[in-house]
């Protein structure tokens, strides 16, 4: 039965009539006959669907999802509910870019080289590195090729996290890591501030001389690190890289990594332009500062690079520093990497310069000013921040004698909150995450603290 | 010759648009007595003080990046035949229904209860895509296809310790496989042994033979291969590899050729990746996002990437107790939008896959037919056997023969508004075209294509210097990718650019 999506259905028999076969199993000749699948395959809905058809099934199909947000979700967890701009939506929808493949033909493609040129360069002034590649697939894998990164140049094989690194990326990188001899070792917090135990970290870089430490601002708490400058010290006395993970949402209030000490800088784009997507996807940042030009070359992923045009009359953008990848390195490629996220990085890239340098600023303070009003309010509504000493952006962790409770009696009323981050540490039971970004209102944190005050007085009348 | 000429644009890098406008999207400010709060609790060495991020007004953004998508080709504007890239055309449905607000807006942390619809959605698709590779159980957990040779590689590294087999190291691979193959081996701490391939274009069986051994941990194939041949001597393969106790991994890039015919897991492979953004249909992307999957039979299942989505008859579920998982292999679910976008395509096609690689096939053979009887073009491997989804051509004779070189053919076929094939690929082939037109291009398109390499190969033996100056009609003209790889020329970003041009 032929179907429009393939418009050669309609003549199968004259095609074949050209190539000269009386039967279609004739080009499945070389397929050993016991393998020949006899029967039809039990996918889709038994037949084909009109396009009506799938909107309705899908439609029924979404239905079933019973969240509704009465407010813009407080959820965090490493990705918070950020508004993504009409403008980079509508970039996005321009069939040019997203029926693409990767640049192989950069004459035909210099939309693509030219925005992933622009991705690079503003990636890397906010962060303040050299380079920044043309995307991975997301920040938990970013991170894992940032360990094998500096894993490569260091020729040392341990990997130092702050435990307060989010703990489904520190996940992924014992997945990439422990299996080929990459060790990781975890450095807890200080219990009244949130931050990284600077003294643990001291005697452990110290002890292990680590290939890198990795250190997440504001880590996964919302704390943020206030000792970049310090841990760069101790982490470059032994020799190691220090790798730090930030949200790109936090570069126009926070200081550049770069300018910390970050050796190697990772982050994702689900704030800038990729959405929540139910977690993915989204583009993986992954750049380094590299003064000296040592980690270029084991730098993994796509990388845009300018050149002439071979008349020399013109110019242009083409992928460069090939020879890392794996068409053509094979075994010894810095990377498997094929498909990244050029398109999200893309949308990154109309993101940030929608916003431009005073946007980005106005942002970034936005959502500190958000995150200091949250917390008044639910203080005053009987939520205490888990780390009293510490500073919080954007995600707050609170602690309630009744979390698990609260967080349904919230969402009854269509508000959301969390995660409980108990699944991940065992002795912070009782915490869960609220997160604000740009896109709430005075009212809508009002909303919540009247719903965690009303709680709070059926539970402790 | 078909007139083309792609859109030019002198179009400024974006820190070079000239302005007055200080922003392009408005933010509040009615928080501001709190930011000052925030920024009296931390050190001011913390605090940014200068950004250096182009500022331009909305109307300016949009037109900035609109002109450079003027300046792109993908799928919507003509065929894209890149060998196993299977750039099939993405239904519009699949991309408006993708994009609903129940989607995009579900944030990952939400409970399982109220993502039923998602969670089924999911469940379906691990389903549909288990019964189409004949596996058991599929996981939806690996963003790309390389990422999931890497979970694979891992499983089956994971497998082999498990049995006290830690000294099997050897992956082996053939010599025409895709390089995310012995990439993805290498990363998970394999050395590769190359295998290399026969004149009919399969995997040589005897020197695989040779190869295997005690240290052998599997082998990975593509099967259709990169020639696009089936490999004849895959139930011997499978079982030969069985038999001295390794596993076999199946690269699911070329998937296209078999879909309804044959399947992996009845060939005998363990464990399987597919591309859903080749096979069905998610658009590439430029590049990417994409969505893998990772598939695996018997003793594998236990190592599949955490989490999978199950069902217990009432509800739909994250499982997280894979007894021997190798653990999470990205956060979160996997690239849930081009997974939505391949259960749509599915379920539209339903039963109608077998009609993808019907067609798929004839077009490839119909296609390599007339190219390959052009004067400067060989088929190297296989001759005579039909293809699967691509087809794989040599230009060496026409290079030999006039100067005029695959990379060169490639450019002019840029010149008439058609994308170039995969070209120098794969590297057993010299001067190698791979192209793979897959079942969304109608006869009339590669008649098109067809007439196009027709009419260049005539130019190359006439007037061989009127093809090396392609492309023309492109954006640019031909880049030069010595120059801006030579290690002073090297400009990644537009801070080096106007230290190192200008």
């Amino acid at each position: 039965m032929p179907h429009p999506w393939i418009p050669s259905s309609y003549i199968k028999n004259e095609l074949m009539k050209e190539i000269g076969i009386s039967s279609i199993l004739e080009l499945f000749s070389d397929v050993p006959k016991e393998l020949l699948l006899v029967r039809s395959l039990n996918i889709g809905f038994g037949k084909p669907l009109t396009e009506y058809q799938l909107v309705r099934v899908f439609d029924d199909l979404m239905k079933k999802n019973a969240y509704t947000y009465k407010v813009p979700p407080f959820l965090g967890g490493g990705v918070c509910f950020h508004h993504v701009p009409s403008v980079v939506k509508h970039v996005a929808s321009r069939s040019e870019f997203y029926t693409a493949y990767t640049p192989y033909q950069p004459e035909i493609t210099q939309g693509i080289t030219r925005a992933l040129f622009e991705y690079q360069s503003l990636v890397a002034d906010l962060y303040a590195v050299d380079v920044v590649n043309a995307s991975v697939y997301n920040g938990s894998t970013a991170m894992a090729e940032a360990v094998r990164l500096a894993v490569r140049a260091t020729g040392r094989r341990i990997a130092v996290f702050s435990r307060s690194t989010h703990p489904e990326v520190v996940e992924v990188v014992r997945t990439w890591s422990e299996p080929v001899g990459i060790s990781v070792s975890t450095v807890g917090y200080d219990r009244e501030t949130g931050r990284i135990d600077l003294s643990e970290l001291e005697d452990r870089v110290r002890k292990l001389k680590p290939a890198a430490v990795a250190v997440q601002t504001p880590n996964f708490f919302g704390i943020v690190e206030q000792d970049l400058k310090e841990i760069s010290q101790v982490v470059h006395e032994s020799g190691s890289l220090l790798i730090v993970y930030e949200d790109p949402i936090f570069t126009g209030i926070l200081e550049a990594p770069g300018r910390l000490g970050a050796d190697i800088i990772v982050g994702d784009t689900s704030s800038m332009g990729s959405g929540l997507n139910f977690g993915g996807p989204s583009a993986g940042i992954l750049g380094i500062r590299d003064p000296e030009g040592k980690l270029l070359r084991q730098l993994p992923g796509r990388l845009i690079g300018y050149t002439k045009t071979v008349d020399g009359e013109d110019e242009g953008y083409i992928m460069v520093l090939q020879t890392r990848e794996q068409h053509i390195r094979r075994e010894r490629a810095t990377s498997n990497i094929t498909t990244n996220s050029t398109l999200e990085a893309i949308k990154a890239a109309v993101y940030v310069t929608l916003l431009g340098s005073s946007g980005l600023r106005k942002l970034g303070e936005a959502i500190a000013g958000r995150t200091v009003f949250l917390i008044e309010r639910l203080e005053s509504a009987g939520l205490e921040p888990a780390f009293k000493g510490g500073v919080y952006l954007r995600e707050v962790l609170f602690r309630h004698s009744h979390v698990s409770n609260l967080r349904n009696f919230l969402k009854k009323h269509g508000v959301y909150i969390g995660p409980l981050v108990d699944r991940f540490y065992p002795e912070l039971s009782n915490c869960g995450l609220v997160c604000v970004t740009e896109v709430h209102s005075k009212e809508d944190i009002e909303t919540l603290a009247e719903l965690v005050r009303m709680f709070s007085e059926v539970v402790t009348p | 010759m078909t007139m083309f000429r792609q859109a030019r644009w002198s179009e400024p890098v974006v820190y070079d648009i000239s302005h007055d406008s200080k922003e392009g999207t408005l933010l509040d400010e009615e928080f501001k007595d709190y930011t000052s709060k925030f920024l009296s609790k931390i050190p001011k060495h913390i605090i940014r003080d200068a950004l250096n991020i182009p500022s331009l007004s909305e109307v300016e953004v949009v037109r900035h990046f609109t002109r450079l998508s003027q300046m792109s080709y993908g799928v919507d504007l003509g065929p894209v035949p890149l060998g196993s890239c299977t750039m099939k055309y993405n239904p519009k449905i699949c991309e408006e229904l993708a994009s609903d607000r129940r989607i995009v807006e579900a944030h990952p942390y939400l409970d399982e209860e109220d993502v039923q619809g998602l969670l089924e959605v999911l469940y379906t698709l691990q389903k549909w895509l288990s019964e189409i590779v004949g596996m058991d159980v599929c996981s939806l957990q690996t963003p790309a296809g390389a990422a999931g040779e890497l979970a694979g590689a891992l499983m089956i590294k994971k497998y082999h310790r498990d049995l006290g087999e830690a000294h099997r190291d050897e992956m082996i691979v053939p010599d025409s496989a895709h390089g995310s193959n012995p990439a993805s081996a290498a990363m998970a701490g394999f050395k590769v042994v190359r295998i290399p391939t026969d004149s009919r274009g399969n995997t040589d069986i005897e020197a695989l033979r040779a190869a295997l051994s005690k240290r052998t941990a599997g082998v990975m194939l593509t099967n259709p291969n990169t020639l696009g041949l089936f490999e004849e001597y895959i139930v011997d393969i499978a079982r030969e590899v069985h038999e001295i106790g390794g596993l076999l991994y199946y690269d699911g890039a070329n998937l296209n050729g078999i879909l309804g015919y044959a399947r992996p897991g009845d060939m005998g492979f363990d464990v399987a990746h597919l591309n859903l953004h080749k096979t069905f249909a998610a658009p590439h992307g430029g590049g990417g996002p994409g969505a893998g999957a990772i598939c695996a039979k018997g003793a594998l299942v236990d190592y599949l990437p955490v989490p999978l989505v199950e069902y217990d008859g009432r509800k739909y579920y994250f499982k997280y107790d894979v007894p021997r998982t190798i653990g999470r292999i990205s956060w979160f679910y996997g690239n849930i939008i081009p997974a939505v976008k391949s259960f749509l395509y599915i379920a539209a096609l339903g039963p109608l896959v077998k009609e993808v690689a019907e067609v798929a096939n004839l077009n490839t053979n119909y296609m390599l037919k007339k190219l390959s009887s052009l004067p400067g073009v060989d088929v190297v491997y296989g001759y005579g056997r039909w293809r699967k989804h691509e087809f794989v051509v040599s230009f060496e004779k026409l290079y030999k023969e006039t100067g005029v070189s695959a990379e060169d053919v490639a450019k002019a076929l840029l010149d008439r508004g058609l994308h170039a094939p995969t070209i120098l690929f794969p590297l057993i082939v010299p001067e190698a075209h791979m192209i793979e037109v897959t079942e969304t291009e109608s006869r009339e398109n590669i008649d098109h294509l067809i007439n196009a390499y027709k009419e260049i190969i005539n130019t190359a033996y006439t007037n061989p210097s009127e093809v090396k100056k392609s492309p023309q009609n492109t954006s640019v003209k031909r880049l030069d990718t010595v120059y801006g790889n030579l290690p002073k020329n090297i400009v990644l970003t537009y801070r080096s650019l106007k230290e190192k041009v200008t």
